[in-house]
């Protein structure tokens, strides 16, 4: 096992300067959630108007792995529509276990070593769980 | 420059290299590992005595209760019990701490009574007894711990009234390695009528443990972490209490009479253990206090406490790494972090290097959430590390911070 393969230059570069970190004003959806296992913790906002997801912010701390999957996850989603949202957290899911993504992940892709660290995989899904729940609860 | 205590060739397991490195196990807080001499006391009482025990007249039935009743025997001459009829076979300390709750606990706790504990119990020293508090209308009462994580015995005072039913402690802090002064809350809960419970799962593998001494009234404590097999440990607790408490598992071998409509227990120890135990553990459990004795704990309490001292003076002197608790005196942990790397990626570059440490939050989030942490690194010793794995662990936090500012 290589940690090269885990740490690529791109979860190095989003750990250290996440995007769409922080707060918003007057959040449509905000939704908490922990990872008992290990003390990770999330919070996401997101403003969503007529099923598009005009803005989303992330906050909370963890491990380099589940804060660059959280940078790149607001990255992928901002601007689309819900459904297509929903879809990228499930085909994301489905890669970081060893699986075929049907859409494009953009820099996600760079967690694709995560999958040979099976303790690591829930660090990479956290911010895609608190996403699914963000969009499928009502708010 | 601190050696080893016991032939590394006892221990199998440390001559397995991982990630192409010599394995430098130093999470023993977690679980230890097992020498050789009570892995063959599992295959050879598999091999040649299994049956079940106390039922059975023939001879494997005959040797296996021998056996396991040798085993509970030593445990408490170990712990210097009065005798092993106070020595409960349990799963191990979580099990130990819920059955005093349940047994003990229900049966003498009412509304208003309280219960005395840490903010550093280990989560199995603190949800039992919420959960208590939560069944009985018993109410919490936390001691405030001083800056370094210590406790003071006025903050123990501050905490104890006549309503305390139960004052419970471990004796060393599973984050902070931290020794609590167990004989004098022990003194001060009996003089309010309380009880004193101690959890021993860092203590026990480390120090010598005198349950008369210490003043304690009961006892929980794992195999595992003290080179036994997992699955098996001890509720110790004073012969008078354990009477008094009530069963918590119903089944075989607990009974004395049983009718159509109700049962009477049978005496301590089977009172408490109601259907068939983990008789090879108990066993092995056995051998691991061989093994512990014939190195002696007074060694094994000297030599944790060293490696524990040296590890925080050098971790301490890395710039951007804090270590948690005073540096001294503590024994066998150290929990620590390294400014702006979350412990989980410190833990996984150790790996890569061979050295096993602990990352998260111990079971212990009250007392991570006093730190003001979310998780740590822990770094734990037994009797078979050395100042060579403090090496190791120094260089491995070294390579961390190189690999994460690159």
């Amino acid at each position: 096992m290589n940690l090269d393969d885990m740490y690529r230059e791109t979860i190095l570069d989003h750990n250290q300067a996440p995007r769409h970190f922080g707060h918003m004003e007057n959040p449509t959806q905000v939704v908490g959630m922990l990872n008992p296992t290990c003390g990770d913790q999330i919070q996401l906002e997101l403003k969503i108007h007529d099923g598009l997801i005009e803005d989303i912010r992330f906050s909370g701390q963890g491990c380099s792995i589940s804060m660059a999957s959280a940078s790149m996850m607001t990255e992928a989603v901002i601007g689309h529509p819900v459904s297509e949202a929903l879809a990228l957290a499930q085909n994301f899911k489905t890669f970081i276990t060893g699986g075929t993504s049907t859409v494009p992940l953009g820099d996600l892709e760079a967690l694709h070593g995560v999958s040979q660290f099976p303790s690591r995989v829930k660090c990479a899904t956290l911010a895609h769980n608190a996403l699914e729940k963000a969009l499928t609860e009502p708010s | 420059m601190i050696p080893a205590l016991v032939d590394l060739g006892d221990f199998p397991i440390l001559g397995r290299p991982i990630n192409g490195h010599r394995l430098v196990y130093l999470d023993s807080a977690a679980t230890s590992q097992k020498p050789r001499s009570v892995i063959d006391s599992l295959i050879y009482y598999y091999e040649t005595t299994n049956a079940n025990v106390l039922r059975s007249v023939h001879t494997l039935a005959e040797e296996s209760t021998v056996a396991m009743e040798a085993a509970r025997a030593k445990i408490a001459q170990f712990i210097n019990a009065r005798g092993p009829e106070e020595v409960i076979f349990t799963r191990g300390t979580t099990e130990s701490l819920n059955t005093i709750a349940r047994a003990w606990g229900d049966k003498f706790l009412e509304t208003g009574d309280e219960i005395v504990l840490s903010p550093m119990e280990h989560h199995s020293n603190l949800i039992p007894w919420q959960q208590l508090a939560a069944r009985t209308g018993a109410r919490l009462r936390y001691i405030e711990l001083e800056p370094d994580g210590t406790i003071a015995l006025n903050q123990v005072q501050a905490q104890l009234s006549d309503r305390t039913r139960i004052v419970t402690l471990s004796a060393v802090s599973n984050v902070l390695g931290t020794f609590n002064p167990i004989r004098e809350v022990a003194d001060m809960a009996h003089q309010v009528g309380a009880i004193m419970v101690v959890d021993g799962a860092q203590s026990v593998p480390h120090l010598p443990t005198d349950v008369q001494a210490m003043g304690a009234d009961f006892l929980a404590f794992s195999g595992h972490k003290m080179l036994g097999p997992t699955g098996i440990g001890i509720l110790w607790g004073k012969s008078s209490l354990l009477d008094a408490a009530d069963p918590v598992v119903f089944g075989g071998e607990m009974i004395a009479y049983v009718d159509r409509e109700s049962a009477t227990w049978a005496e301590l120890p089977a009172k408490f253990e109601g259907g068939t135990p983990h008789i090879a553990g108990a066993i092995g459990l056995g051998a691991a206090v061989d093994y512990l004795q014939k190195v002696g704990m007074s060694r094994i309490a000297l030599h944790s406490q060293q490696l524990a001292e040296e590890a925080y003076r050098r971790l301490a002197a890395i710039e951007g790494i804090t270590v948690y608790g005073p540096p001294a005196p503590r024994t066998s942990v150290v929990a620590f972090n390294v400014t702006g790397i979350h412990p989980h990626d410190v833990a996984q570059v150790f790996d890569s290097r061979g050295v096993a440490i602990r990352a998260g939050h111990h079971c212990a989030q009250p007392l991570m959430h006093l730190l003001d942490v979310g998780a740590t690194a822990r770094a734990s010793f037994y009797l078979y590390n050395s100042s060579r794995d403090v090496d190791a662990l120094i260089e491995a936090t070294e390579e961390t911070k190189r690999y994460f500012t690159r």
